[in-house]
């Protein structure tokens, strides 16, 4: 059995800057993983590099054992979904429109939606918790919501991959924790494998079973918080007193 | 089956989907009464005016092959088969066209301000008809002229050069090297003009646009890729909708963004040139339609530009009839002289501004 998602001695950068260096992670079906690190140490190169929108130089990148180079964009769409990062629009949309947008990979080229898109689109919605932002234009909402548009968008996508860059640094503190209980929601109840990049390393501990740590392109640490986020590792890593780092 | 998605479908009654006044059956039944309408008075209207009757009478004979007692002149069936026919489905296959080049480069350039002339279809077609009217030979390809064959191979090669220029450099960089392209050409074109002596009132007649040169030939032969290219475009409506979002997001959702935003600018351009070609500039169509049919429909391209495209139609079908009736003024002032205010008017009434 291959794993669901498997990086294997893969190295990758932009032009000549090398930002991933030989990394090897295998992530199971079913798992929910926070990738953690210190800015530019190559967090979001690596959902990058799940999802095909960048290439390897070297090694291989495998979704349930198929090179994602092999895969055409939509066959890659349908496996993984990624909550797109703040993107301006540029027409008024609204909340419903956007989110709707999630269902692309699945709609008929045609025909467009179907009932069952429909569906999909207003349980994300609910999911999310937007239900009063409906109608609204989604160009006039605040960052944080914004955040949770997108997010919709990726549930409704309805990958068995979902990846997360920073979900949660525009939303305040209960959205932020109702936005992980959702993940994890998803996670157990729905069987999605969950991989976000998070900063807050009390949220990642508290809601990941397995943390990834990633610093200068290398996987320097990877399993349970307990083990993981160790003084040594917090101070060597992220350059903290470990007082500072957890908080709660 | 069945029964999996009910029971996905049924217990969301908060979550109410589809704001807008979207009604298919209204849009088309509005749309087939304003192709008619222009139809009709179009080539009613003229120096020689046909009664409404008459016109719908001709029409039906002719196009339809319906059994109508013949009640007109000769002459009437030949001004309207011959002349006005010709005209006003140029003028309506144009509209329809620039609408849908339109609003296919907003949407790929992601840029509410972008029209179909944005990366040098105009000033390429431009300085290719000015050289057609420079050159002293009459070349006569199949009735078509010179003129329409330059600004058709103007306006095209002109994009092409654009986009291998500016495709490494970002949307921003592809819009400024078309404005780039675009300045220099327009540098020749003035030197053409300067050069162009007792023609220049041709080249003026090309930059303002009209329909006075319609024919069946020309139509003929900008018909198929003006409607074989939109309804390209229409084909790849999902690509476009996920463009909305950005390269990034798009290609997440399953978008080939290169190979898409290659496909769709050289279908949108090739629209626009077999326009251009048969009709020389006219403005404003392909800003405005789209942002007006947005309103109603909302961004889904599969809206969008099917509506657009009927809009477009109507509009300079419509804008062609009025510059006939003020004594035959270029169509191109007409559409600015509407366009412009109600362009701004759209703008002030828009909610939020536009984010570039």
């Amino acid at each position: 059995m291959s794993a669901i998602v498997t990086l294997d001695a893969v190295s990758a950068g932009y032009r000549r800057r090398e930002v991933i260096r030989h990394v090897d992670v295998r992530i199971e079906a079913g798992e929910r993983v926070a990738i953690i690190g210190p800015n530019g140490a190559g967090k979001s190169t690596l959902l990058r590099l799940i999802t095909g929108t960048l290439r390897a130089r070297a090694g291989r990148v495998l979704l349930d054992g198929d090179l994602v180079d092999r895969l055409d964009r939509l066959a890659v769409a349908r496996r993984v979904a990624a909550v797109p990062s703040g993107a301006s629009l540029p027409f008024a949309m609204t909340v419903e429109e956007v989110v709707a947008l999630g269902r692309l990979p699945h709609e008929h080229a045609l025909r467009g939606p179907g009932p069952a898109d429909v569906a999909a689109v207003a349980g994300a919605i609910e999911r999310v918790g937007l239900g009063h932002l409906v109608g609204r234009d989604a160009r006039e909402l605040s960052l944080g919501e914004r955040q949770l548009v997108f997010l919709a968008l990726a549930v409704a996508q309805a990958a068995p991959i979902l990846l997360l860059d920073e979900p949660t640094v525009h939303l305040d503190l209960r959205h932020r924790v109702e936005a992980m209980e959702m993940l994890v929601d998803l996670n157990e109840h729905d069987g999605i494998t969950v991989v976000a990049v998070l900063h807050d390393l009390g949220l990642a501990a508290h809601f990941f079973p397995r943390l990834l740590v990633v610093a200068d392109g290398r996987v320097v640490a990877d399993g349970p918080p307990a083990q993981v986020l160790t003084d040594d590792t917090i101070r060597g890593v992220f350059g903290v007193d470990p007082v500072h780092a957890l908080g709660s | 089956m069945a029964s999996e998605t009910r029971t996905v479908a049924t217990p969301l009654p908060e979550v109410r989907l589809a704001r807008r006044a979207w009604r298919p059956a209204v849009v088309v039944a509005a749309s087939v009464a304003g192709l008619v309408l222009v139809l009709v008075l179009g080539v009613g209207a003229g120096s020689v005016a046909i009664a409404p009757g008459d016109t719908i009478a001709i029409l039906a004979h002719r196009l339809l092959g319906l059994p109508v007692g013949a009640t007109w002149s000769p002459t009437a069936e030949t001004i309207v088969m011959d002349l006005r026919l010709p005209r006003v489905l140029s003028a309506m296959l144009v509209g329809a066209g620039l609408a849908v080049a339109g609003a296919t480069f907003q949407g790929i350039l992601r840029n509410p301000l972008a029209d179909p002339y944005v990366l040098g279809t105009a000033s390429g077609a431009a300085l290719g008809a000015a050289l057609a009217v420079l050159i002293p030979v009459r070349l006569l390809v199949l009735e078509l002229g010179l003129l329409n064959v330059l600004a058709f191979v103007g306006a095209v090669a002109t994009v092409l050069v654009v986009y291998r220029i500016g495709r490494g450099g970002g949307l921003t960089g592809l819009i400024l090297t078309g404005y780039a392209v675009g300045s220099l050409l327009a540098a020749g074109l003035a030197m053409a003009m300067y050069l162009s002596g007792a023609n220049l009132r041709q080249i003026f007649a090309f930059l303002l646009g009209g329909f006075d040169g319609a024919s069946w030939l020309r139509l003929g032969i900008a018909f198929p890729l003006v409607v074989g290219g939109s309804l390209a475009i229409v084909a790849r409506s999902r690509a476009l909708n996920g463009l909305l979002l950005g390269d990034e997001a798009a290609s997440h959702l399953g978008v080939a963004v290169r190979r898409e935003r290659a496909i769709l600018l050289g279908l949108a351009s090739l629209v626009t040139a077999a326009g251009v070609a048969i009709s020389g500039l006219i403005g404003f169509v392909g800003l405005l339609v789209p942002h007006l049919v947005r309103m109603v429909t909302g961004p889904d391209a599969r809206r969008v530009l099917p509506v657009s495209a009927v809009v477009g139609a109507v509009l300079l079908g419509g804008a062609d009839l009025a510059a006939r009736l003020a004594g035959d003024i270029p169509v191109g002032v007409v559409t600015a002289l509407i366009g412009a205010p109600a362009f701004v008017v759209l703008l002030r009434r828009t909610r939020t501004g536009y984010e570039l």
